[in-house]
């Protein structure tokens, strides 16, 4: 085989891997929108507070102390102590939970009934007021988040594949951190899928996302079906959340991966599950071969800025639903 | 008017017992609009009670507090003996009272045995982790719950559409899974909002022998709300007659039907 095919391999694998990360921020929003109708704009910024807090919890930061030495004068900042990685996730998840607690009983409770844009414009102000308090409770530098998770390319993969090609080739560089978070990812969608077939929880979360009326009948609660969505898509936030933190450190920036999200829920349609894991591959396979055989040779690279948001504008003119989105029949 | 408060056995061999649901001085308020004023009636266990009345009066509404969409400004609501705080609808039908809507309200996107499944939501106690796994005591109960969904299936002859998408079913057959799905929930209390609106001939007549049916072979107690007169007066053991948020007549079908200002409300009588 010659080297070009093989490193297009290569390119394809790691399109698939960067295309993991993606969904993995799509499928909080699926989550969300799916059972509520809402279009959740916090959904970046959670992964951000989530992995703050992770990293908070881990290196034993006392949560606003510049407040609270601000107000007593005190000048506290480190408990002392480092938290192990397992228990700072569990504390982690609980600050989570609260938090989708809180979302449901002081903003979306009053807004039962609301016009889509009015519930999408409260995620944009729970946006900012998660990000302000990510600051205020943790510190706005940035933070490395160190879980234990491999680093740097695998030498296993690039041994074993180094006898592939010719003499020129050299093996596939994959990044370890890449084959974790997508085992993870792995694991993490089918525990998804099982839960929301199999369970009772899981049963009422498809009858809530399918109506309101008919779920209250059968006496299912919305408001803890709701709480239990938004702490679903905490979860997958905090997962996300990790992955890129230990990619590219724990700051501001990280909030910007929902907008990553953006064109892998309009290719995968808002309310798909498997959409929104299709979509991310498609995304991340897509810009990256695309950056490899046309954008690098013949437009001066830096298309992978831009591939995926045409890639959903051609999607959304010719399919608006998305690829599994639940098909839009219009009777007259 | 009303019937004697001991129990007693109907002409065809039912058991209706003492009083299940008490409504006792509902009145319910859009805004300035009185949609029920000051109603009181009773449900008694073992019967079929209808709620009848001209468009617009109140019906819909009346089923709406029972089961508690609606939260009524003034009276009480005694479910058992026992007066009943506000509660949600979800609350409600916790405590054993399921319903049908007028616009049907199922799960479109599911299929008929899994809109069936979640009616039995209220008969699933092993925890989270077990279901998932699909351990020991989950397993029995997923077993049992399916086998309560398929006689249902059965006795509501539906085996056909089990497995069929319910957003493709015709109109007629929405209206049975719907009725299926809260009778899954082996209610205490099934209500009904106009089961037979917009059927044929042949579907009312299926209908009325299934709730029929229903209420014997379950004793389920039944409220219903229907516009035609005749099977009303067919299925039921006592109505009530509403009119402008009013309640107008009360009693066996019988004296219903002699009742004057009921003849009035539906035969329209000349306002001077």
């Amino acid at each position: 085989m010659s080297a070009d095919f093989l490193y297009g391999i290569e390119v394809v694998i790691n399109g698939l891997m960067a295309g993991v990360l993606y969904a993995l921020v799509a499928l909080g929003f699926v989550l969300i929108y799916k059972a509520s109708g809402i279009f959740n704009y916090a959904q970046g910024v959670m992964a951000l507070f989530s992995a703050l807090t992770l990293a908070g919890i881990m290196s034993g930061q006392v949560p606003f102390a510049h407040l609270i030495n601000a107000i007593f004068g005190t000048d506290i900042h480190y408990f002392g102590w480092n938290v192990p990685v397992l228990a700072a996730i569990i504390l982690t998840l609980i600050v989570m939970v609260i938090f989708a607690w809180g979302v449901q009983r002081f903003v979306f409770r009053h807004l039962v009934g609301q016009e889509p844009i009015i519930l999408f414009m409260a995620t944009i102000g729970l946006a900012y007021f998660l990000e302000g308090v990510g600051d205020l409770m943790w510190g706005s530098d940035i933070k490395t988040l160190a879980v234990g998770l491999p680093q740097g390319g695998s030498l296993v993969v690039e041994e074993w594949t180094a006898g592939l090609g010719g003499d020129d080739f050299f093996g596939f560089f994959i990044d370890e951190l890449d084959m974790a978070a997508t085992v993870v990812a792995i694991i993490l969608v089918i525990g998804l899928i099982g839960f929301s077939q199999y369970t009772k929880q899981g049963r009422a979360m498809r009858a809530v996302a399918d109506d309101h009326q008919a779920a209250l009948s059968v006496g299912i609660s919305l408001n803890f079906i709701w709480v239990l969505v938004w702490s679903l898509a905490g979860l997958v936030a905090l997962v996300a959340g990790i992955m890129w933190g230990a990619k590219s450190g724990v700051q501001f920036s990280l909030s910007l991966i929902a907008l990553k999200a953006l064109p892998v829920l309009m290719l995968g349609g808002f309310t798909s599950i498997p959409g929104a894991i299709v979509g991310g591959l498609i995304i991340g396979v897509g810009e990256k071969l695309f950056e490899y055989l046309i954008g690098a040779p013949y437009l001066g690279g830096a298309t992978e800025n831009w591939f995926a948001y045409v890639l959903a504008l051609l999607f959304l003119v010719f399919r608006p639903q998305g690829l599994f989105g639940e098909r839009i029949i219009e009777r007259v | 008017m009303n019937s004697p408060v001991e129990h007693y056995v109907t002409t065809d061999g039912r058991q209706i017992g003492g009083v299940m649901m008490d409504l006792r001085d509902i009145t319910l308020r859009f805004g300035g609009v009185e949609a029920i004023k000051a109603i009181s009636f009773d449900i008694r266990e073992g019967e079929i009670r209808a709620i009848i009345g001209p468009n617009g009066a109140g019906k819909s509404s009346m089923l709406n507090v029972i089961s508690g969409f609606y939260k009524p400004q003034q009276g009480e609501v005694y479910f058992r003996g026992q007066k009943r705080p506000p509660l949600k609808p979800y609350q409600v039908a916790r405590q054993g009272v399921a319903r049908t809507f007028q616009n049907i309200a199922l799960f479109e996107g599911m299929s008929v045995l899994d809109n069936i499944m979640t009616g039995r939501m209220g008969h699933i106690k092993s925890n989270m982790l077990a279901q998932a796994i699909w351990a020991g005591k989950a397993q029995r109960e997923e077993n049992e719950n399916r086998a309560a969904v398929e006689r249902i299936i059965d006795f509501l002859e539906i085996q056909a559409i089990r497995k069929t998408p319910v957003g493709r079913l015709p109109y007629g057959l929405k209206k049975r899974v719907e009725l299926a799905r809260a009778l899954a929930a082996e209610p205490d209390l099934l209500l009904l909002d106009e089961p037979m609106a917009g059927m044929n001939v042949e579907e009312k007549e299926d209908m009325s022998r299934f709730i029929l049916d229903v209420n014997d072979e379950f004793g389920t107690t039944i409220a219903l709300i229907e516009h035609d007169m005749g099977v009303v007066m067919d299925l039921s053991d006592r109505v009530v007659v509403m009119d402008y948020g009013r309640k107008i007549g009360d009693g066996t079908p019988d004296e219903v039907r002699n009742n004057q200002e009921v003849i009035d409300a539906y035969l329209g009588v000349a306002h001077d």
